[in-house]
């Protein structure tokens, strides 16, 4: 075999080695790679855990003084309740992408921390106005106006 | 025939005559496109539906994040290339390029960094794409120190390639972490296969102007430490024969 082939060779097997190598780590801690579960997966109870999925739309609820939070998170197909005392970024309203940290109560999630989670959409404003004058629902930011949006259900 | 290319390439006279011309005309082209996707980025583009002001930021963080990967695919292949065919002018090549891509990995990690804490509400989170993007940061820098630990320059040459092959295995991670696995940073939105970019015309263009002039500042600090580690050679190889006497 020449210089260059069997150079060739052990190049390959080089990269296929380090190649299964590094499939087989991310594949075995594929549970610790995700950075949050949905509410349709298994949740144990009282565990410090990191949920992720959407607010539900029409599920928010604010108290008067604006620190407290009641939502519900939906992947779809599971929901899951979640209350929350504290900030929220900007970005966090209904029918966005959110990720919430914290623990399982019986049947409500206790969130202790609330990061939001966007889309990779970037539309102007104007085009969102333009958007919405033909019917198409753009979702809105929820700004300072929501001290006061206690919802009765 | 590619022999003969690049053996022009890096003649002497090559060198002490065309490169500083090359490297005269990326400054100017890149120094146009980077005022021009400034001015672009902060006066006259739209402001996002979501994020407001705040998506300007990926004027900056996009463009880096790039050309951080892509430096390095093209550390990659040339490595490939020079353990293969044991052509040494692609290790040199490979050592040039590094501190570019550190660079752009820092500012990714950065304006990110920046970016998130209004968007998201944290400036750091260990999700899949942010941590990937972190062990090419810290492989950058492994290379750059590790080619230089060695007695023989060129073996630590020949040695850090296939450090680079190695890690080249982090390039697919972080470019599909965000579809392999539940992350915090969204999916791909601009470059797309079957649909088209889920980036808005207006908001393409300071895009693509910055990526562009990332480019030419790329593409001159290369050749700049090229042309250095070319005239090094030169002088150490008439050094050796002046002394051999």
């Amino acid at each position: 075999m020449s210089k260059k082939n069997r150079r060739l060779v052990y190049l390959l097997i080089l990269l296929l080695m380090s190649g299964t190598g590094i499939t087989f780590i991310l594949y075995g801690l594929k549970n610790h790679i995700v950075y949050f579960v949905t509410p349709s997966d298994p949740i144990t109870p009282k565990t410090f855990v990191r949920l992720g999925g959407m607010v539900k739309k029409g599920s928010l609820v604010r108290s008067t003084d604006g620190a407290h939070f009641s939502f519900i998170v939906t992947d779809g197909k599971a929901d899951l309740k979640v209350s929350y005392t504290g900030l929220v970024p900007d970005l966090f309203r209904e029918e966005q992408g959110v990720v919430a940290e914290g623990k399982l109560n019986n049947t409500v999630f206790q969130a202790t921390r609330i990061l939001a989670k966007h889309d990779e959409n970037y539309m102007p404003r104007e085009v969102t106005k333009a958007l919405e004058e033909k019917g198409y629902k753009v979702p809105q930011v929820s700004s300072s106006s929501t001290i006061a949006s206690t919802q009765t259900k | 025939m590619i022999y003969k290319i690049l053996h022009n390439l890096i003649k002497p006279s090559f060198i002490l005559s065309v490169y500083p011309k090359l490297i005269g005309a990326g400054s100017v082209l890149g120094l146009s496109l980077l005022i021009y996707g400034l001015y672009l980025a902060f006066w006259n583009s739209p402001a996002d539906y979501q994020q407001g002001e705040t998506v300007r930021i990926m004027y900056i963080h996009v463009p880096a994040s790039w050309w951080a990967l892509s430096t390095y695919a093209v550390m990659t292949v040339l490595s490939f290339i020079g353990i293969l065919r044991r052509i040494d002018l692609c290790h040199y090549l490979t050592k040039a390029l590094a501190p570019t891509g550190l660079c752009f990995t820092f500012i990714s990690l950065t304006t990110g960094s920046i970016w998130g804490k209004p968007t998201w509400g944290t400036w750091w989170e260990w999700d899949a794409r942010l941590t990937s993007m972190l062990i090419l940061l810290f492989i950058y820098i492994g290379y750059i120190s590790f080619i230089n630990a060695f007695d023989q320059k060129l073996k630590g040459l020949r040695m850090g390639a296939l450090l680079i092959l190695v890690g080249a295995f982090n390039l697919p991670i972080i470019k599909w972490s965000v579809n392999w696995w539940n992350t915090l940073h969204q999916p791909a939105g601009i470059i797309q296969f079957n649909r088209s970019s889920s980036v808005h015309p207006s908001m393409l263009k300071p895009l693509i102007i910055m990526a562009l002039a990332f480019v030419c500042y790329g593409f001159v600090l290369t050749l700049i430490n090229f042309k250095y580690e070319l005239q090094k050679l030169k002088a150490n190889s008439l050094g050796d024969k002046l002394t051999a006497g």
